[in-house]
């Protein structure tokens, strides 16, 4: 069976990364600004189309109101849970968005929900990714937070499919960057991942065996990372403004943009030098101009970054390991390259940490080892398997709001529990459950994942029906539920309504709403990428035919021309991307000899000293191409 | 049991004559790894023996398969997951027989107490009658620290009282580590070669209630150790 083409994804708070495996070795695929990271931000531009990435940073400078960042920090969460990123955060939501409701975020016009936003960055890789194999694809591998809840897992798949993705499986990023460094080291031993991010931080301790990835323990905090300390850096820099400049800038958006984005170039810049400045053009011909030492920089850090202590600590506990047992250590996430949070991990495992894989790309790279595993393997990664965790317990509520765990943190997943439910009235017919997800003693105090209702049993005097229910978590850590009555042995119905998230009827309308998606989105995209490939052939044809050389073709090489041209004109007329770039191919192929003739006489030309013929090559192609390859143009 | 795919006699998880996998099925934990119910465990031939089903059964290896094959894979392998979690730990692995031979551990877990605490309703928590009076002592001391700890008063008499109990009960926990061995070994001794089970059936109902008063104690005790560090914190 041949492998299919799976792509690995890390979708990002800060940056976005698409990556494939190239025979043996991950590789990140860039996108058409030829940059490997994409920023994770969306916007609206003035033709009120979606941009993604580096354009839409742009935008966010200039028109914060219309564009959206960090949106994973979003997903998977109620109102309730982020009042606190709200301070802090410019994220404009909807004014009836209720309690237990999935959030909507305003854009322009339009409110989205943080999965669709989330997909608008995953069709973008996805084009990205389409671009560059000139193929479609349709299945991923998406990393997560190793401490993303059932939420907010479900809620990247629900992003999956709305950007037209098959999510073939969610790997959590500390495992998959693990599975990077494992790739060339295949040595055994106990490794530690320490990867802070922009958004989030999470430790995991794997334990590799002949291939194996068996992760031992993972903690972490998934509001916790970079952004933070930006934050905190910001809100500093807002009280300076105010008191010496007297200027109140926080309701003024561009500002605080302009603000923000110079505080990360600062930051960025003492991860290398001891000291930089900091210069910020304010409203009314104001300016802030600072000089920031690493060492008071790293005061103010100190306590978010020694906030990733404790689930360090855990972690270990859980593995029932001592620091000193840790053979290797690994950073990943930029945050890392912050020079106090090497020398914490450096105290905490006592030992040297690894940083040879960029710690930006490792974790896509990962994703990528685990696509090509996933679609078939080769040789290289025949022996390699992951065995990962659920981060989180699983409790049911029970009497009094306590909780009873019946799936332990870090249970190897897949991992399943069977509980027994009973009526309290005579003729009940159904019985409500309430599943959390978390740590804490009272349901209250844990995530709440789902409540549902077992219904359709049958009428009996209280305590005699015998509701056998199935909890099992799967590969990708998402929660699945079924049930059975036992002693009429009807299979009982279950209506599940997930807190936080989309039910399956609304991800499917999204799909729908989502206008480019999938195949149909790829036949058009690339029907026009092949007509702007005739029409470059065609005008730089046009060009040759005035050019001093054409004289010197044959008569019987001039017919082949005009008549693979008339082949072209005719072709990209129609819709058919494949017969037109058939066309273009043919033409290449009859003015070859042309495109020789053009180039010596240019070379020559070159040497002479004169200047390129402008008219001869103007508006020509920029890209390599056998009319006039690219090199000799000197735009 | 016919193969779903090639319809030749199957049975275990792959099919012996076209390799397919075959569905899930409800089995014990000793049995998905075909051991006898032995309490003494090999642990290194576990190990071994749980990467090795992984390297088959685990869902990465049929994400090219049909859906019902995903979810076998699936189903086998958080079977696989749950036997090996619950094997591998040796009280777990107790209480694991225990269950199988028709007991329902008291319930000593912190919810259980919170509950209790919570609907009113008295916990059913018998004291085990040697540890009476330590536990009378003990239970005064933590009342005092308390008090102590509300009025935000440090006794130093009190902390070191309870760090001696502290030590105390962890001291009693490890004897009783050694006397669930002895209790292992007896167990294991009623299953003849060739067997999975006892076969003396009041010889078994002996050391199974042997055992559960051990599984009972012991939780007992860990939770009174568990209120010592909680007060000591
Ligand atoms: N040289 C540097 N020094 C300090 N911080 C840096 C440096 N380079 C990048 N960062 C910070 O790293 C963060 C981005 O890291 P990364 O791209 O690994 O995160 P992400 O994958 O987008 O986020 P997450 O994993 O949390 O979802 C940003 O907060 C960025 O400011």
């Amino acid at each position: 069976m041949n492998n299919e083409l799976i792509v690995g994804i890390d979708l990002g708070t800060t940056n976005s990364l698409v990556a494939y495996m190239q025979g043996e070795t991950p590789v990140i695929i860039p996108g058409e600004d030829g940059s490997n990271l994409v920023p994770s931000v969306v916007a609206l531009d003035n033709h009120g189309q979606f941009v993604v990435g580096n354009p839409a940073r742009k935008i966010l400078i200039e028109h914060p109101e219309r564009a959206i960042y960090s949106v994973k920090r979003l997903m998977g969460r109620g109102i309730e849970d982020i009042q606190d990123e709200l301070k802090l955060f410019p994220f404009r939501i909807a004014q009836d968005v209720e309690w237990g409701e999935v959030l909507r975020i305003k854009l322009g016009e339009r409110e989205l929900t943080p999965p669709e936003i989330s997909a608008i960055i995953l069709r973008q890789l996805k084009k990205n990714a389409e671009r560059f194999f000139a193929a479609p694809v349709s299945k991923a591998v998406i990393t997560v937070p190793a401490y993303f809840n059932d939420a907010q897992r479900q809620a990247t798949k629900d992003a999956g499919r709305i950007a037209g993705l098959d999510v073939v499986r969610l790997v959590n990023e500390p495992t998959a960057a693990s599975l990077a460094y494992g790739l060339d080291k295949k040595k055994d031993g106990i490794v530690a991942v320490y990867d802070l991010g922009g958004g989030t931080f999470d430790i995991s301790i794997l334990k590799l065996h002949e291939g194996i990835f068996e992760v031992m323990a993972t903690n972490g905090d998934t509001h916790l990372g970079g952004d933070d300390i930006d934050n905190r850096l910001l809100a500093i820099a807002m009280d300076d403004i105010a008191n010496d400049l007297k200027l109140d800038i926080r309701r003024s958006g561009e500002a605080v943009q302009a603000l923000r984005k110079a505080i990360i170039e600062t930051k960025i810049a003492l991860s290398a030098k001891t000291e930089a400045n900091i210069d910020v053009e304010l409203p009314q011909g104001k300016r802030y101009q600072r000089t920031i030492t690493r060492e008071r920089f790293e005061q103010l850090a100190e306590p978010i970054i020694q906030r990733t202590v404790q689930p360090c600590k855990q972690a270990l506990a859980d593995a029932k390991l001592q620091p000193d047992q840790i053979d290797e250590v690994v950073l990943v996430g930029g945050s890392t390259r912050i020079p106090r949070v090497h020398t914490l991990v450096k105290e905490l495992f006592q030992r040297e940490p690894h940083t040879e894989l960029n710690p930006d790309e490792v974790v896509a790279l990962g994703a990528a080892v685990q696509a090509h595993i996933l679609s078939g393997g080769s040789a290289v990664t025949q022996d390699m398997l992951l065995l990962d965790v659920t981060p989180l317990s699983l409790g049911i509520e029970a009497l009094g709001g306590v909780v009873a765990k019946i799936i332990q943190r870090n249970s190897t997943i897949p991992a399943s529990a069977t509980e027994h439910f009973t009526t309290g009235v005579e003729g009940q017919t159904s019985v409500a459950i309430h599943v959390v997800q978390g740590e804490r003693e009272l349901a209250s105090d844990c995530r709440s994942l789902a409540r549902f209702d077992l219904k359709g049993i049958p009428p009996m005097p209280a305590g005699l029906p015998r509701i056998e229910v199935k909890f099992l978590i799967d590969a990708n850590g998402i929660l699945h539920v079924s049930a059975r009555e036992q002693r009429s042995g009807k299979e009982a119905e279950i209506e599940v309504k997930p807190t936080y998230g989309l039910t399956d009827d609304q991800v499917e309308k999204m799909i729908l709403d989502s206008f480019d998606y999938a195949e149909e989105d790829f036949q058009r995209r690339q029907v026009i990428e092949a007509r702007n490939e005739a029409e470059i052939i065609l005008t730089a044809l046009e060009k040759g035919r005035r050019a001093p050389v054409w004289q010197r073709l044959s008569e019987d090489e001039k017919t082949q021309i005009a008549q693979r041209e008339a082949e072209l004109n005719g072709a990209r007329k129609g819709n058919d991307y494949k017969q037109i770039r058939g066309a273009v191919d043919a033409l290449n192929q009859a003015t070859m000899n042309l495109a020789e003739l053009m180039m010596d006489s240019a070379v020559s030309s070159a040497l002479k000293g004169k200047n390129m013929d402008k008219t001869e090559m103007e508006g020509g192609p920029t890209q390599s191409h056998p009319i006039a390859p690219a090199e000799i143009t000197n735009d | 049991m016919l193969c779903w795919s090639c319809r030749q006699p199957a049975s275990g998880h792959f099919c012996p004559s076209c390799g397919k996998i075959q569905p899930a099925q409800a089995t014990d934990y000793f049995s998905f790894f075909s051991l006898p119910r032995k309490l003494n465990i090999d642990l290194p031939s576990l190990e071994r023996e749980f990467y090795r089903l992984s390297r088959k059964l685990h869902p990465d290896l049929f994400a090219r398969g049909s859906a019902q094959e995903q979810e076998w894979s699936t189903e086998k392998t958080s079977q696989l997951n749950d036997a090996y979690r619950t094997l591998k730990d040796p009280i777990a692995r107790t209480g694991y027989l225990l269950e199988l031979e028709g007991v329902k551990l008291e319930e000593q877990s912190r919810s259980a107490t919170d509950a209790a605490r919570q609907t009113g309703a008295e916990k059913k928590q018998v004291v085990p009658p040697d540890l009476l009076e330590e536990v009378f002592e003990l239970n005064m001391q933590l009342e005092e620290m308390r008090m102590n700890k509300q009025v935000g008063e440090d006794d130093p008499n009190i902390v070191r009282d309870l760090q001696q109990a502290q030590q105390h009960f962890e001291q009693k926990l490890n004897e009783l580590t050694t006397e669930l061995q002895n209790d292992w070994n007896e167990w294991d001794a009623l299953i003849p070669a060739g067997s999975t089970e006892p076969q003396d059936q009041q010889a078994r109902i002996r050391v199974r209630d042997k055992m559960v008063d051990l599984l009972n104690r012991r939780s007992y005790i860990r939770n009174l150790v568990r209120d010592v560090n909680e007060a000591l914190s």
